[in-house]
């Protein structure tokens, strides 16, 4: 493998709260075009991983690498610009904003408007306004919300909601979109549809990074799979030896490796 | 008939006003969860720079609308520059404190302007040249000087220009993704410490127009001047919801609205024992009551986030 097809490097990755170790020195890779699952029982510490790479926690240890440069430490903000969005376990969009504003606000890293600009309205200001409302329809269409643009975040069905999150982290144009359950509370058709849409945001050229409880979900999609147990990773590779791997049945089944 | 229609035009005035002011703690609570306790006198600034803006022109003897254009700029431009130096130094270094922290500078902040408004302009009274006769006319058998309405019309364009500032622009946007949730508006590339920053400038620029309108519509100046005008403003800002910027605009005229008639009726009411000099005291009133039927405000959403 080619250190170049490598989009993101984490390496070592340790973080504790107080006494409790949330991860313990935790390594994955996720490769270029790639559908990267992570999976483990719950509390192993998956959504720690996300909040650590997406900067919302800094580390303990460790380092991170995206698309060749290091992000240690870096606040979202910047790693939103490198290239790595995503969707959270609990949703968290902005309740009282339309679908299609809640869009707009995630164009907010590729565009450059400064106060003032924003503020006198100058003709560029402007033209990227209307740049940013036609991206944000774009968009809410490829995730099948378009119907949906002036309906209030909050008032939409969950199903949406959970669509509006991806729409949402899509307009940052990442390289890298991290997945925290998408499929959660999904009843057998919405899972269906989901699945089509990340299929298709792979086929767009965006890696993806998914925790997902949902196994034939997580393991029909991901070329990879890594595995956490109390924070640490006991298993990685393809989806059919991971699903064979007497650690893994027994972290899931709770009991001891004979 | 006519005391109730001349108490609603002036309750009217006065209420834009305090909803000019009630829109500075709206804006930062809505975005901060801090009460800005120095808004008050903020406002307070910005009034004694155009007093003595208007002093010093109306002295040299330029015509009246420049004088007014000019004071109201410096009064804008010291108090936005006011705005940000405080969220800068007083504020931000305690963004991840406990609440209480931030509450006690403001207080600490607002001690500190009014006592070096003091230093600068003197304790005592400071009265407006004349360099305006206003016309009077008569509207529903009520008078109302020219004065009273331009600063009512210029009070209710600030106002519809920011709803839509905040609904519409880019930067209004951002404001309310961070009110809504801050991290994840970092997540999605808005910067937060600009977004606030630029809450406090929009903020503090409007309370120096309403610091201006004041003087203009009194015709005095006061080093304290800001404090009871903080405090009504807040009661307004609660009395419409606290974080709801529509709210800030509703409660401030409802306020003023209350408070006239209050002053117009009082006399009667009580058989001539407390005067209109005790009108201070509804303001108060409607606190309270708010506080305790209707904690939310009037446009605020019950058991709410931030409640």
């Amino acid at each position: 493998m080619q250190a170049a097809d490598i989009l993101l490097a984490a390496t070592g990755i340790s973080k504790h709260f107080g006494g409790l170790a949330a991860l313990t020195d935790v390594s994955i890779s996720v490769r270029r075009g790639e559908i990267f699952g992570l999976i483990g029982p719950n509390g192993a510490g998956k959504t720690t991983l996300f909040n650590v790479l997406t900067g919302l926690y800094a580390a303990d240890a460790g380092e991170l690498a995206f698309d060749g440069q290091t992000i240690t430490g870096s606040k979202p903000h910047r790693v939103a610009r490198q290239g790595i969005a995503r969707t959270f376990q609990n949703i968290r969009l902005f309740g009282g904003m339309t679908a299609l504003e809640n869009v707009m606000v995630g164009r907010h890293v590729r565009t450059r408007t400064g106060v003032l600009g924003a503020v006198l309205r100058t003709r560029g200001a402007a033209a990227e306004e209307r740049a940013i409302t036609r991206r944000a329809r774009e968009l809410l269409d490829y995730c099948g919300l378009a119907a949906r643009a002036g309906t209030l975040a909050r008032d939409l069905p969950y199903g949406d909601q959970r669509r509006l999150e991806i729409a949402r982290a899509l307009a940052t144009e990442p390289k890298l979109l991290a997945l925290d359950e998408p499929a959660a509370g999904m009843n057998a058709t919405e899972t269906a549809t989901l699945r089509k849409l990340l299929e298709r945001i792979l086929a767009g050229g965006v890696a993806l990074l998914l925790i997902e409880h949902d196994m034939k979900l997580v393991m029909g999609l991901s070329h990879r799979v890594a595995v956490l147990d109390y924070g640490e990773k006991i298993a990685e590779g393809e989806p059919a030896a991971v699903q064979r791997d007497p650690k893994v049945i027994a972290a899931y089944l709770g009991g001891t490796v004979v | 008939m006519e005391i109730f229609a001349q108490q609603i035009v002036n309750g009217l005035v006065l209420g834009s006003i305090y909803a000019l002011v009630a829109l500075g703690y709206t804006m930062v609570y809505g975005i901060l969860g801090l009460i800005n306790f120095a808004h008050g006198d903020i406002t307070m600034i910005g009034a004694l720079v155009s007093l003595t803006v208007i002093q010093l022109l109306a002295a040299a003897g330029v015509p009246a609308p420049v004088i007014l254009v000019l004071a109201g700029g410096s009064a804008v431009l010291v108090c936005a520059i006011l705005g940000l130096s405080i969220e800068r130094i007083a504020y931000r270094p305690l963004r991840r404190a406990p609440r209480l922290a931030p509450l006690i500078t403001a207080i600490g902040v607002s001690i500190l302007l009014q006592y070096s408004a003091a230093l600068i302009w003197g304790k005592q009274y400071i009265s407006l040249p004349e360099i305006i006769e206003p016309a009077q006319f008569t509207i529903f058998g009520a008078q109302l000087t020219s004065l009273q309405a331009a600063i009512f019309l210029l009070a209710c364009t600030i106002m519809a220009g920011l709803l839509w500032f905040i609904k519409a622009s880019r930067m209004g946007r951002a404001m309310r993704a961070t009110e809504q949730n801050p991290d994840v508006a970092g997540l999605m590339g808005v910067n937060t410490n600009t977004v606030i920053a630029f809450t406090f400038v929009l903020g503090s620029a409007i309370g120096a127009i309403a610091g201006l309108m004041v003087v203009l519509y009194y015709g005095l100046g006061h080093y304290f001047m800001g404090f009871m005008l903080g405090l009504k403003a807040f009661t307004a800002a609660v009395l419409g919801g606290i974080g709801n910027v529509g709210g800030a605009v509703l409660g401030g005229l409802l306020l003023g609205i209350i408070e006239s008639l209050a002053a117009g009726y009082i006399g009667d009411l009580t058989g001539g024992v407390l005067g209109s000099n005790y009108r201070d005291i509804f303001a108060f009133l409607v606190l309270v009551l708010v506080l305790v039927l209707r904690p939310s405000g009037l446009l605020g959403q019950p058991g709410g986030e931030r409640a």
